[in-house]
């Protein structure tokens, strides 16, 4: 069911017609909270084209994750209609959310979770290993996802015996293993310094660009959004765009 | 459940302690069962080896041969049965024997056989004054050609040959002819003494079902000797009824039972421990796409080779044990059976007793894997 990326040489061409990545539809998130409610996000709106990078900025507390976790069909929401890749998750069941998230979308977390005793490669190839195994097609794309982010010498080295920069870069790769339509960045960058933080961004952008890959980049950090094609200003459960 | 797998190769410490307590439970288990066996197979080795189709008691004895008593008259009426081809009269008398070489208060404790058909593995009854001797009594330090002195009227017998698995109430048989057992039981039990053709129970093979022949025999007795009617068992019914088998095994069974109910508790406990722990990480696996089912069976995996393991090595210090322990010195027997139904019993303990923490692992929600909290 996933959608084909399409070859950069036509992307420009408008005539092609192309699913938006993501698109939120006054999408409600209300966490119950004893007898009171927290609004996590209210009625938000947001589209993302199939190949395009957003950054969504905001200070903490103000939804960003509870935005993605949405998008990414880990967290249902209260209210609103959600849509990814084409296909309507609003109503998925649990199973259908677990087959979803399995398929169509990559995950970078804010702390980033390693599996401990798995060596790098095991850390991508797992994403396999928890669906219907395709077996040496996914060794062969680990193996290619380890090189492109420079961490082919590093691929049986386990997360303790990694640098924070170069676990960062797992997770990525980890994100990509199963092609997604659309990867969710949350604050990929808030445990390296500056230049490393830069780097990893770096990297994030030409990996997304070289696949036609959407992505949200979470951040609450400005310096960094240049990165990305647009940015996207949250505040108390409220979208700018 | 690849990953499950591979975290008990890369992590094996973590499971040490649960391989450990679960091998020194399989051991205990095997060790139980082997001795069940053991003591089953002592208290009923005679009667099992009986080569036929039913055994006649008294109709009061209980099923207990010291107790029983059958008049010649009585077996007269029996072989008169058309569906009765053979007859044969046995007795026993349990005594302390004298072996030669062994110390003056060492007592052997045999059971001195008198009969007329051969039960399986003893050849045909022996001249007077001759015995073949069951294995378990060489721990004893008896020998062929010695001469055994029997109870304390010190009767003589000589052991011609060997036998293997006819223990009666624990203790070594000895196989001999009718008189030689009743001149010992005359000379050691004046109070048990049996006259002329008595016995004290019936070996019959006959062409009918052993139920129906049964029913036959003790009806039969019923009908035509109401003071001295019999009551008659197919050789496993008889094997059940000798007294303080079944409680034997009751009894054993209950303790086997509650070990089996530990090492449920301590899988239960060990994994659900484990799972806690794991909370985050299955959180992150279930936000990739894993299933709850997918991630269950790989802690169920985990507890079926930790299971293993342990029964494989329980098995080996059993059979270790079993082959160090000088024969005679405790009756263990420890067969391959017995190994296998308690390492199934411990699967079915370790399947169980991750089934307490199925609900915890539905529990965990994919949500944990992102934000800052994990
Ligand atoms: N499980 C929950 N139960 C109740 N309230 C929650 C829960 N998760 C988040 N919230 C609340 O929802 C709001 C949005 O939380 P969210 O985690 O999306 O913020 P965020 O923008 O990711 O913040 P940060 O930058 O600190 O990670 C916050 O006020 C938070 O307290
Ligand atoms: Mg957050």
């Amino acid at each position: 069911m996933t959608i084909p990326s399409p070859p950069t040489a036509v992307h420009f061409d408008t005539a092609l017609h192309l699913e938006p990545a993501l698109h939120l539809d006054d999408v409600r998130k209300v966490y119950p909270m004893g007898d009171a409610e927290v609004v996590a996000l209210a009625s938000a709106n947001l589209t993302v084209g199939s190949d395009e990078m957003v950054a969504l900025v905001g200070p903490s507390g103000s939804g960003k994750t509870t935005l993605c976790s949405i998008a990414g069909g880990i967290l249902s929401a209260t209210a609103g209609r959600i849509t990814v890749g084409g296909q309507d998750i609003t109503g998925f069941s649990d199973k259908e959310l677990t087959s979803f998230r399995q398929e169509s979308v990559g995950f970078v977390f804010q702390a980033v979770n390693l599996v401990p005793f798995l060596t790098a490669r095991e850390n991508l190839i797992v994403v396999d290993e928890l669906g219907r195994r395709t077996g040496a097609p996914a060794r062969e794309r680990a193996d290619q996802l380890l090189e492109e982010l420079g961490l082919a010498d590093r691929a049986k080295n386990l997360p303790s015996q990694l640098s924070g920069g170069q676990r960062q870069r797992v997770a990525i790769g980890r994100a990509l293993m199963n092609e997604p339509d659309l990867v969710l960045f949350d604050e990929p960058t808030s445990a390296l310094d500056t230049e490393l933080g830069e780097q990893v961004m770096e990297l994030i952008r030409s990996e997304m660009k070289s696949r036609g890959t959407a992505a949200i980049v979470v951040t609450h950090d400005e310096r960094i959004t240049h990165f990305c094609d647009r940015s996207v200003h949250i505040i108390d459960g409220h979208l700018d765009a | 459940m690849i990953l499950a797998l591979r975290e008990l190769r890369r992590r094996p410490g973590r499971f040490a302690t649960a391989g450990v307590i679960l091998t020194l439970i399989a051991v205990l288990l095997m060790f139980l069962g082997g001795l069940l066996d053991g003591l089953i197979q002592a208290s009923t080795g005679a009667v099992r080896a009986q080569d036929a189709d039913v055994i006649v008691y008294s109709d009061n004895a209980q099923a207990s041969l010291a107790r029983s008593r059958i008049e010649p008259e009585v077996r007269e009426t029996i072989e008169l049965l058309s569906a009765v081809t053979e007859v044969g009269g046995l007795g026993v008398v349990q005594l302390g024997a004298r072996v030669p070489d062994a110390g003056p208060r060492d007592l052997a404790g045999v059971a001195l056989f008198g009969y007329e058909l051969a039960p399986t593995g003893v050849p045909d009854t022996p001249a007077d004054g001759e015995v073949y001797a069951d294995e378990v009594l060489r721990a004893d330090g008896v020998e062929a050609g010695m001469e055994l002195l029997l109870g304390p009227a010190r009767s003589p017998v000589t052991v011609i040959g060997f036998v293997s698995d006819t223990s009666f109430n624990g203790q070594g048989a000895l196989w001999a002819s009718p008189a030689t057992w009743r001149d010992v039981l005359d000379a050691n039990r004046p109070d048990a003494r049996v006259s002329g053709e008595v016995f004290q129970a019936l070996v019959v093979r006959g062409d009918a079902e052993p139920d129906d022949l049964a029913a036959m025999i003790d009806r039969i007795t019923a009908e035509y000797h109401t003071a001295s009617a019999t009551r008659s068992l197919s050789v496993p019914d008889a094997v059940n009824a000798i007294p303080g088998v079944e409680e034997q095994q009751g009894t054993f069974n209950q303790i086997i039972g509650v070990t089996i109910v530990i090492a449920l508790v301590v899988i239960a406990l060990f994994f659900s421990l484990i799972t806690v722990e794991r909370a985050g990480l299955y959180g992150v696996l279930k936000a990739l796409g894993a299933r709850s089912s997918t991630i269950f069976a790989g802690l169920v995996a985990q507890a079926v080779v930790v299971t293993l393991i342990a029964s494989s090595i329980a098995a080996a210090l059993t059979i270790a044990l079993d082959a160090a322990l000088p024969p005679g010195s405790l009756p263990l027997a420890v067969s391959a059976d017995r190994i296998i139904t308690s390492v199934l019993l411990l699967l079915v303990a370790a399947v169980v007793g991750c089934s307490f923490s199925l609900r915890r692992v539905l529990r965990i929600d994919p949500a944990s894997a992102i934000g800052s909290s994990s």
